[in-house]
């Protein structure tokens, strides 16, 4: 054997085989995607589907005190959250949390975001990472942080306390003000990310243009820069938003309890009353809240893109 | 690190403005407020104060030295750490050939399956949680590795598929083809080939896997809070009942555990483009 046999060379194929060869590499194909896609298919199902399916059927059930589970098919367990004025009432201070740290969120983002869309330093990559880094860190830990800075004994009111600013510290935890705080800083990174990939069409020259056909700085900024940001901007505040709206950990440690949103709800229905039809639908309606949103922003997004 | 974009540098220099250094200072500041609950927690954790409290009255290393001993903290580390070593496996093994099946082939619901296995990261986890603590509950798996691992599968396998894709999207396929060619067998193609080709992804992809997993809470509560807690779980359980900064010593090394996997990402693929 030589090696120059070694490569046969390939026999040109008479016309009516390609057609079958085509179909043998295709089945090939076939099997071997299907091969590589399973095991994560798979995955998804146990992990992702079947829980999910699971907690729909079970908003259909009934529930009773003491965590007894009547298995039947009733409506009930949503006509309750959506007739009782709590249920209105919390879902409502969901809402409103949603809206408020979405727009307080996409306030202090943005100067940061145009700077890093505009920065033509060295330091632009490592100034980009720093900024989205928190992502990766901790929410309860982000979370504590917090409580130190706003807590009763904490940096906020120790400062002011000690120049005597003020007599009793301000309440900045526990309530909804904290929460706020908390989240805006928390979603902070997913707004400037999200704020970075939606200003792609801002660019200096555009800038520079108006400058020199005369326009000022004022005028430059809410005719040239805005609208070509607000793209990126309705991106950062939806995303805060639905990202707020379902958020469990910070509501809990900075509401310390009196502070209650559809999460903290499906948590306390969960493990304290045990009423699971119940936490379930709540889930299904927050699901449908997000849904919905989802829904909005597409096309929202098809219209301003398009 | 990536280049700035060297076309769109100044030609000419404009006179000097006031409202720049303003601009400068306002970015400084909200770096600051960013950064601020970590920037604290580093002080709180150095700071000799009994209780928490402003401003600290000396430095000490006794919150460090204290976390040994803390049994809860310990546990809780072991069993966070065990889920994710474990979750990174089992994701990154069900979601590189997945990456794989849908960057290299051709099928009619591709567009479908790629969104499916991105989805988790639009369901609110509380949503997933109360689905695996009710699922887990008949099937015996609540306050078990099993179900905790299960549960941070879902939420983890999306970062793996997304930096892997990324890393398959910016190579073509030439040279899997030569290899081919030249006679390689499909295994051979992907060892020597295609695995090198992806492995800034696949990296990126399991130390973001790890993390999430590491510092997930919402799950881990629901699924073990009674049975098996979480480091999360023990760190959220204690700041609601105690006051003192051995959680702040904790949450420091938490932080810079953190630290290390954003420097990871950033060498291998940039920290932007895998968690876009």
């Amino acid at each position: 054997m030589t090696v120059l046999e070694a490569p046969a060379a390939p026999e040109r194929p008479r016309a009516q085989d390609e057609g079958q060869l085509e179909r043998a590499t295709e089945r090939r194909n076939r099997r071997t995607y299907l091969a590589l896609l399973l095991p994560g298919l798979l995955g998804l199902l146990v992990s992702f589907v079947f829980p999910l399916a699971y907690m729909v059927r079970m908003s259909f059930n009934q529930g009773a005190p003491d965590g007894v589970i009547v298995e039947t098919f009733t409506l009930d367990t949503y006509i309750q959250p959506l007739t009782d004025p709590y249920y209105w009432r919390v879902t409502l201070d969901t809402f409103q949390m949603g809206v408020t740290v979405g727009i307080l969120c996409v306030i202090v983002s943005y100067p940061v975001a145009l700077f890093l869309a505009r920065s033509t330093s060295k330091w632009r990559g490592l100034l980009i990472a720093i900024a989205i880094a928190p992502l990766l860190t901790s929410a309860v830990v982000r979370t504590y942080g917090w409580m130190v800075i706003l807590g009763t004994n904490g940096l906020i009111n120790s400062s002011l306390g000690g120049l005597g600013l003020i007599d009793t510290p301000l309440k900045l935890t526990n309530n909804m003000t904290g929460v706020t705080i908390g989240l805006v800083e928390i979603f902070m990174p997913y707004a400037i990310l999200a704020m970075i990939s939606g200003f792609g069409r801002l660019s200096p020259q555009l800038e520079e243009a108006a400058g020199s056909l005369g326009a000022s700085k004022f005028k430059v900024f809410t005719r040239v820069t805005l609208p070509l940001c607000l793209p990126g901007l309705l991106t950062a505040f939806l995303l805060v938003f639905v990202l707020s709206i379902s958020t469990f950990i910070t509501p809990r440690l900075l509401g310390g309890g009196s502070v209650q949103v559809l999460a903290t709800e499906i948590y306390d229905q969960t493990t304290g009353l045990l009423n699971w039809p119940f936490a379930a639908a709540l889930s299904v309606i927050l699901l449908v809240l997000f849904g919905l949103i989802i829904a909005v922003y597409q096309r929202l997004t098809k219209k301003i893109g398009g | 690190m990536s280049s700035a974009n060297a076309s769109s540098a100044k030609v000419f220099k404009p006179r000097f403005n006031p409202a720049k250094p303003a601009f400068g200072a306002l970015v400084f500041l909200l770096y600051l407020f960013l950064l601020a609950p970590l920037l604290i927690v580093f002080v709180v954790s150095f700071a000799s104060n009994q209780y928490l409290s402003f401003p600290p009255e000396g430095i000490t290393l006794k919150w460090y030295e204290m976390l040994p001993q803390e049994s809860t903290f310990m546990e809780g580390m072991k069993v966070s750490l065990i889920v994710a070593v474990i979750v990174t496996l089992i994701v990154l093994a069900l979601g590189v050939p997945a990456a794989l099946a849908l960057d290299r082939f051709e099928f009619k619901a591709k567009a479908a399956v790629q969104s499916f296995f991105l989805s988790p990261l639009l369901i609110p986890s509380i949503v997933l949680a109360l689905g695996m603590v009710l699922l887990f509950g008949p099937l015996e798996l609540n306050n078990t590795y099993a179900g905790i691992i299960i549960g941070h599968v879902a939420i983890t396998i999306p970062f793996v598929i997304r930096t892997t894709l990324m890393s398959l999207a910016t190579t073509d396929t030439s040279c899997e083809a030569a290899a081919r060619i030249l006679g390689a067998d499909s295994w051979t193609v992907f060892r020597r080939v295609t695995l090198p080709i992806i492995q800034p992804g696949v990296i990126a992809g399991g130390v973001i896997a790890f993390i999430v997993s590491f510092d997930e809470a919402v799950i881990s509560l629901f699924v073990a809070e009674s049975g098996l807690p979480t480091l999360p779980v023990q760190v959220l359980r204690y700041v609601e009942n105690s006051a003192d900064a051995a959680v702040a010593a904790l949450s420091v090394i938490l932080i810079l555990i953190s630290l290390a996997v954003v420097v990871v990402v950033e060498r291998v693929m940039g920290l932007r483009k895998a968690l876009r």
